[in-house]
């Protein structure tokens, strides 16, 4: 069990608002990821629900009771901090057992949970080391093994890769979609790496500026961006926009094609263009093309595609994959 | 840097400075451990003469040396407990955010600044006098009969004005100790459903224990050696109730003119203090090595 609501919630630091309101359903069992750009409100958002931040406004209500002014202990729900927030004087094994103790279970009891645990995210060999001695990989383990033990109704995470080198970050990105699966608990996932995002969640919710932009599956908000926001926001590389005449032959102030809906050709096409720099990543290659009249197109393409910086190329746009959004930035459907 | 020049250069460039420093040390060291062979009474010029171990002998068979190492060592432990205790609490009031926190950080601190003979001064006639003092007008204003502290309980007396003078020190280094902790480390414990109490327990103390080994060390160092507040309130006294190694060899010299005998206390004094520090380092240094 661990369905929850928020109803109208709002924050406000003095007088700044930074979350206006919010309305947002969390279906039990659900992996949803906040995303946002830095400063966007999304860890502000999940530390109300965690309640380590007092809300201004508006109700929480976990599992159809009202939570807003529980202590963080009695909602029921466990965290994992950017900075692991391990305690370093205790060893794995004291970290883990912690919040066991604290909810005063017995001994055998404990030990079990904990063996459980490090059995399930592989520590059970450093158990007995001290935080200070594990790699980055390894403490987030240890994190994730204490928000595990309490068998939580919501799991809260709140950019807990962003201190782990690339390869880690991915590892840990499945490992993390595997435990869900494992343990079928509410998951909610703050980052501002829309690749997270899309690669674990159930639900994303695009904030900007403390408001929900969209929510909906990674694919529902890739196909059918409600606004210019989310458009550049889902997607890497992002999506190219188009303004100005070209724009105004669509009917729109802003038309936007993604890189990989794009084909490039030496001979023919809509847009010619001069090849700028192009990143070959081997599976692909992404060519950035000064368009004459449409400006900068970034196009992903194949990577066997040959091209040289300076050539003369032609791009034509997928006609029914092309996006086109108002003068007020929200989708013209 | 590493080359045999620069080197060589930087250990010529340093030497004045380490020569004066040890020379500064070792001068006073060794006449120290010369008087102390000696029998040297200044109301006997002339008659110095090396007497061997004489004088030691004296000194550790002296009754009142035993007192004086008690009276030492419950100083030293007594304002320990205080000032720790004492420090932690206040570095927990003065971490909390309230109105005028600056100026009540500094007011905190003002006592360090105080010497040790004006600050004694204050506490004998302005606070603990049986008369004049404040304390006694306080317990007179609630009917009781006040307490003639340096009569009464002398050494508690002069613990409470060296706890008063060291109290800042504590937490001074316990706030900072207690600013570094991590406020997510914390907002976890929270999380984990640990009451205020235990978050201070099992967190808040651990992280404190380095600062707080730092502390006692760095105390009990300087306490051993309390002196000037001995002089100026009690005198050793009654009788020799506060007297501790360092008033009690003071008294040698220079109540009784025995320079001799004095210095052999002193040559005790510095191997007390040796054996104190062996035991502390031993029992705490654990705690600096994390």
């Amino acid at each position: 069990m661990g369905s929850i609501t928020l109803q109208k919630v709002s924050k406000s630091f003095g007088t700044t608002s930074v979350i206006p309101e919010i309305d947002l359903d969390i279906n039990d069992g659900e992996f949803v990821v906040f995303v946002g750009p830095s400063g966007c409100g999304k860890s502000t958002l999940l530390r109300m629900i965690a309640g380590l931040e007092d809300l201004s406004g508006g109700r929480i209500v976990i599992d159809g009771k009202d939570m807003s002014n529980e202590a963080p202990a009695k909602r029921g729900l466990s965290m994992v901090f950017q900075s692991y927030a391990l305690y370093p004087h205790m060893s794995v094994y004291g970290n883990i057992a912690f919040p066991l103790k604290m909810d005063g279970q017995d001994k055998a009891a404990i030990d079990k949970k904990v063996r459980d645990a490090a059995n399930i995210l592989n520590l059970t060999n450093y158990l007995d080391r001290r935080p200070g001695q594990l790699s980055g990989g390894q403490r987030q383990r240890v994190a994730i093994g204490r928000a595990i033990v309490r068998q939580p109704k919501a799991f809260l995470f709140d950019e807990p890769l962003s201190n782990l080198d690339a390869a880690l970050r991915g590892n840990m990105r499945l490992e993390i979609s595997d435990l869900h699966h494992q343990l079928k608990t509410t998951m909610i996932y703050v980052t501002h790496d829309q690749i997270e995002a899309m690669t674990m969640a159930d639900k994303i919710v695009v904030l900007n500026a403390g408001r929900i932009e969209q929510v909906g599956s990674p694919l529902e908000l890739y196909r059918n961006p409600r606004n210019l926001f989310v458009a550049g926001f889902i997607g890497s590389p992002r999506m190219n926009f188009i303004e100005g005449a070209h724009a105004a032959t669509l009917n729109a102030a802003t038309v936007g094609i993604r890189p990989e809906h794009m084909r490039i050709s030496t001979t023919e096409g809509t847009w010619p263009g001069t090849v700028g720099v192009t990143e070959h990543l081997g599976s692909d290659t992404l060519i950035h093309v000064q368009s004459d009249g449409i400006g900068k197109i970034t196009v992903r393409t194949d990577g066997d595609f040959p091209v040289e910086h300076g050539q003369k190329v032609f791009i034509t746009p997928e006609e029914r994959r092309v996006h086109r959004f108002d003068a007020n930035g929200q989708a013209i459907q | 840097m590493a080359t045999h020049q620069t080197r060589a250069t930087a250990r010529i460039m340093m030497s004045p400075a380490v020569i004066l420093l040890f020379l500064w040390m070792i001068v006073p060291l060794v006449m120290t451990l010369y008087f102390s062979f000696l029998r040297y009474n200044l109301l006997m010029p002339g008659t110095e003469e090396f007497v061997g171990f004489l004088n030691y002998k004296y000194f550790l068979t002296d009754p009142s040396f035993f007192t004086a190492l008690g009276n030492t060592l419950t100083l030293v432990g007594g304002t320990l407990l205080i000032t720790v205790i004492g420090g932690i609490l206040l570095a927990l009031v003065l971490d909390q955010p309230f109105f005028g926190q600056g100026i009540v950080r500094l007011l905190v601190i003002a006592p360090f600044f105080v010497m040790p003979t004006v600050s004694a001064l204050v506490w004998k006639n302005m606070l603990m006098h049986p008369v004049n003092g404040l304390f006694a007008w306080i317990a007179r204003s609630f009917g009781f009969q006040p307490i003639d502290w340096f009569a009464e309980v002398p050494l508690f007396s002069i613990i409470l004005i060296v706890a008063w003078q060291w109290l800042p020190f504590a937490t001074l280094i316990l706030l900072t100790a207690l600013q570094s902790l991590d406020g997510e480390q914390i907002e976890a414990a929270e999380m984990d459903g640990a009451g205020a109490l235990s978050r201070f327990f099992y967190l808040v103390l651990p992280h404190m224990s380095r600062a707080i080994t730092v502390v006692i060390l760095i105390q009990t160092i300087f306490l051993l050696s309390v002196f000037a507040e001995i002089l100026v309130t009690t005198n050793g006294g009654p009788g020799i109730q506060t007297t501790n190694i360092t008033y009690l060899i003071y008294a040698q010299a220079l109540l009784q003119f025995d320079v001799g005998g004095a210095s052999a206390g002193g040559i005790v004094a510095v191997i007390l203090a040796n054996i104190v520090a062996f035991f502390l380092i031993r029992l705490i240094g654990k705690n600096l090595e994390r």
